[in-house]
């Protein structure tokens, strides 16, 4: 161990020591080996640790404070949406009748879980332009998986058992392709143009009778609308497929756009995005999803309606793909979620947008003078930017990112998406302030003179975090993945 | 409008528009097409002030019955449990909450130390080599444990136990839909996974055996035999198995159990009406590299200090795109941290006596049950939970019982038609003697 060395919970652990208070056993206490079969109990234990409540604190305190949050600064991490994170949200999901009840009680005991559902569902319905939602998935890929799932259902329930093939842009997010094989169907890459949108030429050529669906973010990851879709829907409409949003850019959008009016059938959401459900750190999130009326009949099973006054679990669904997870799904992240769409209104939404937009465009113009801008237009809640400019004088994107944490900043997405050389994709979202966005622009600015008059600070920062360029090459290759003393 | 997410002012906005070199935020939309342009106002609720929201919310969450207020007898996969309250002091630091993945490692070394930490507890309770950073739920974790061995043994049919949680199988269901896998179910003897009828349904064909452990009745299922029969035929052995059971259980990996999934909601993760909870995937060293979703390791900067990374990311679909294990991205990672803080505070000690307090609790309720009468079915060495006949409709009494301030058991005529009127009753270490004597005796009232 290095002497600056983080120790690790189990390297604080001293036999005897405790951190628990446990109920009382107030019954008769039986012999534990008659209780279970032979060979049956545990005989080793486990190497969990063994510290006090104050020890636990300290650890947990000191780990934190080595982790960059959003509340500890800007976040502009392109294709997250890292914006505030209310903290009337955290109050509401831990209300005791939302954080402690249990999924299987009788529905009458839990009315109130059931109206939040209905609600939202409904909420969702509006802002998606969608007939229908499910809140089950539990995060943005299990949301594209289900839609998928539903609308191979569709195909098949159709006779249509040709129907393979999911028609993804070269620009979409990994999961995009990697859902649509789970789900049992096969990707096929459509190229985006010049002008960073699907290229219509080589979707016409891709389109088909065996095309099952189009998969599409919009605005797409280089933050640009697609201008075409309307076309682009009924290129895929006609082929006889079905046209999918992934929501994950939909904080561009709300009031401007719905992905029902722009021809799409399915939609996933992330509410851990546009609707202020925390990151976590990687999760958990949540990710409902909203399809047109002829694809209601395979949604996944239950659903909450609401019969008379009463809100009810709809269990008979006879073409509904199945569940897609136990339970309802991620109902302390819906919770959040129908907290920030209340607190926000039809006005706030709009808002939202109109200024995510507004902030991207000005740190977009800003920075055009300094780094390369290879879609030069208005973008919308994100924008791109190519290192190309500072790779010739030897500084890499992942130096600038790097150089970027000594400011204090999290650094933007790099190196997606792939059609960008030296790509780096910048989100601001509608939270921060002119104050915040100056700031962070001026240090990119410092960076890209950096580059010209002394790249080796770029080269090898970071200079001022906890540790330094960690050797991931190591780490693949010969894995540690567990403590063992 | 003015809005307290919303910091820009119109002086902001004037500026701000000026350098962009257009005179109205409407002009940057231009490029939506007329056609599709959203015109007007959402028809949604208009906006709440702090103080009317939170007293509409606050009501709302009173129309449930909660956890706190009413003595749970309710389990079938999500139990109340003793939850330490440092948990919730940890997870409500926002460098925590507030953090996406920790793809930057320099400035994410907490988040990505504390998954180190979750990764290796879950490796010591349940006997296994690797462990990834987390999955959905239970559910999903034993769907993705379906999709491996396929995977992996290039045979595609999945065998599964019926005494297996009946919503994880519909899970397994839908997710073998898409991988065109056939799911076969075992059928149970006496509350236990008949080993007899599973030794004829092994086959060439199956990739993978999955059994629960302790099932869905709260039985312990005989590892040991059962994994004579799977590995015989070299299929994988997969073992669903609540984590906290294994403070007392010998663990799944002493029995040669290939892949151990389930959910780490026991520790530390409130119930939520069913999520988010944990999911958790454990596997040995020749599966490492097929695991899904995220793996951290341990490595070193330049100057030999100890740091963590998201490793072996070349399974995933960021990078592998379409040929990827899985198409997880998001996980559970706060309730990851959330549950390492539960299961570090109970420590090796801890686990180990709450684990003995629920078998004793419900050994003893048992016992109650049957000294008052009643038929308890599927009797035998048991954790936390086991089975009552009931006279009447499970529905029915648990509406009268909940006039008393309890939660009752599980309906298991809802998934097993020859199980009618009869109750899964969960008795946890937060049951107490005084609770467990009035259960029995309400459903004593209303069994007479």
């Amino acid at each position: 161990m290095h002497n600056q060395d983080q120790k690790l919970i189990f390297e604080l652990s001293t036999s005897g020591r405790i951190g628990y208070s446990l109920p009382e056993l107030d019954i008769p206490e039986a012999d534990l080996t008659g209780l279970l079969p032979d060979g049956y109990v545990r005989e080793e234990e486990p190497g969990l640790p063994e510290v006090s409540e104050l020890d636990i604190m300290r650890h947990y305190t000191s780990l934190s404070k080595r982790n960059h949050g959003l509340d500890s600064g800007f976040y502009p991490l392109g294709s997250c949406t890292m914006k505030y994170n209310p903290k009337i949200n955290e109050s509401v999901a831990r209300y005791n009748g939302f954080a402690h009840i249990h999924p299987l009680q009788d529905e009458s005991s839990v009315q109130g879980a059931l109206e939040l559902m209905y609600d939202l569902q409904q909420h969702l319905k509006e802002i998606t332009g969608m007939d229908e939602v499910t809140l089950q998935p539990a995060a943005g890929a299990h949301g594209e998986w289900t839609g998928l799932m539903m609308i191979r259902a569709y195909h098949e329930a159709n006779g249509d058992t040709m129907r393979t093939k999911v028609i993804i842009p070269d620009s979409a997010h990994g999961t995009n392709p990697a859902s649509a094989t789970v789900a049992g169907l096969e990707t096929i890459t459509v190229k985006s143009d010049e002008n960073g949108l699907v290229d219509l030429e080589d979707l016409r050529r891709v389109v088909g009778e065996d095309t099952a669906a189009l998969m599409l973010t919009n605005p797409n990851t280089l933050g640009l609308f697609e201008e075409h879709i309307v076309e682009i829907a009924e290129i895929i409409h006609e082929a006889g497929g079905k046209v999918y949003y992934d929501g994950a850019n939909l904080n561009a959008v709300l009031s401007k756009a719905r992905p029902g009016d722009m021809g799409f059938d399915v939609v996933h959401l992330n509410l851990h995005k546009t609707f202020t459900g925390p990151h976590g750190g990687g999760g958990p999130g949540s990710g409902p999803v909203g399809v047109k009326a002829d694809l209601i009949p395979f949604l996944p099973k239950p659903i909450v309606d609401k019969r008379g006054d009463e809100y009810v679990l709809d269990y008979d669904r006879p073409q509904s793909i199945g569940r897609v997870k136990p339970f309802y799904g991620n109902f302390g992240i819906n919770v959040r979620a129908y907290t920030y769409i209340r607190s926000m209104g039809p006005d706030g939404l709009k808002a939202v947008t109109e200024y995510a937009v507004l902030n991207a465009n000005y740190m977009m113009r800003r920075l055009a003078e300094f780094y390369d801008l290879p879609f030069d237009k208005h973008c919308k809640h994100e924008f791109v930017l190519s290192g190309k400019r500072q790779k010739k004088l030897g500084v890499r994107t992942l130096d600038i990112a790097k150089r970027l944490l000594d400011f204090g900043y999290h650094p933007p997405t790099i190196y997606f998406p792939l059609n960008v050389e030296e790509c780096i994709m910048i989100e601001p979202t509608e939270t921060e302030s002119k104050e915040t966005l100056d700031a962070f622009v001026d240090a990119m600015i410092q960076i890209a003179k950096e580059a010209e008059e002394n790249p080796e600070i770029v080269q090898e920062a970071p200079h001022t975090t906890v540790v330094g360029r960690l050797d991931e090459t190591t780490a693949a290759r010969k894995p540690i993945l567990r403590y063992q003393a | 409008m003015k809005h307290r997410y919303l910091p820009m002012t119109e002086q902001d906005k004037k500026a701000m528009l000026e350098t962009i070199g257009v005179s109205t935020v409407d002009e940057l939309f231009s490029d939506i097409p007329e056609k599709v342009r959203f015109q007007g106002q959402y028809n949604i609720k208009p906006a709440k002030s702090e103080t009317a929201l939170t007293k509409e919310l606050f009501k709302l969450a009173g129309k449930n019955a909660d956890l706190k207020q009413n003595a749970s007898f309710l389990g079938a996969g999500v139990y109340d449990h003793y939850m330490p309250i440092i948990v919730d002091h940890v997870i409500s630091r926002s460098e925590f909450y507030t953090a996406y993945t920790p793809y930057q490692p320099e400035i994410s070394q907490g988040e990505l130390q504390a998954i180190f930490e979750f990764q290796t507890m879950i490796c010591e309770l349940t006997g296994m080599d690797v462990a990834n950073s987390s999955m959905y739920d239970g559910g999903t974790a034993l769907a993705e444990s379906a999709m491996l061995s396929a995977g992996h043994t290039k045979r595609k049919t999945i065998v599964v136990s019926s005494a297996v949680h009946p919503e994880y199988r519909d899970v397994l269901k839908t997710y073998a839909k898409g991988q065109y896998l056939e799911v076969v179910e075992v059928p149970v003897k006496d509350g236990i996974t008949d080993v007899s009828v599973l030794k004829d349904l092994v086959n060439k064909d199956t990739a993978a055996v999955i059994v629960q452990y302790p099932n869905f009745f709260g039985r312990i299922e005989p590892l040991k035999e059962l994994e004579e029969v799977i590995h015989e035929q070299k299929a994988l052995f997969v073992v669903s198995s609540n984590p906290l059971s294994l403070g007392v259980l010998t663990p799944p990996g002493k029995f040669g159990a290939d892949i151990v999934v389930g959910d780490a909601q026991p520790f530390g993760i409130p119930a939520a009406f069913g999520g988010p909870h944990c999911g958790y995937f454990a596997v040995t060293n020749k599966l490492m590299r097929k695991v899904p979703g995220r793996l951290v390791g341990q490595t070193t900067d330049e100057e030999g200090r100890r740091g963590f990374v998201l490793t072996l990311q070349a399974r995933e679909q960021h990078i592998r795109r379409d040929k990827a294990t899985s198409n997880i991205c998001s996980n559970q990672a706060l309730n990851a941290l959330a549950a390492s803080v539960a299961m570090t505070a109970l420590g090796k000690n801890g686990v180990r006596e709450m684990a003995a307090a629920n078998l004793q609790k419900a050994n003893y309720a048992k016992n109650a049950f049957k000294a008052a009468g009643f038929e308890v079915v599927y009797d035998g060495h048991l954790f936390n939970e086991f089975v009552v006949k009931l006279n009447n409709p499970v529905k029915q009494v648990n509406q009268k019982l909940l006039e008393k301030d309890i939660i009752g058991g599980y309906d298991l005529g809802r998934d097993y038609p020859d199980l009618a009127n009869h109750m899964l009753i969960a008795v946890t270490e937060q049951r107490t003697k005084e609770e467990i004597d009035t259960l029995v005796k309400e459903l004593g009232d209303l069994h007479a």
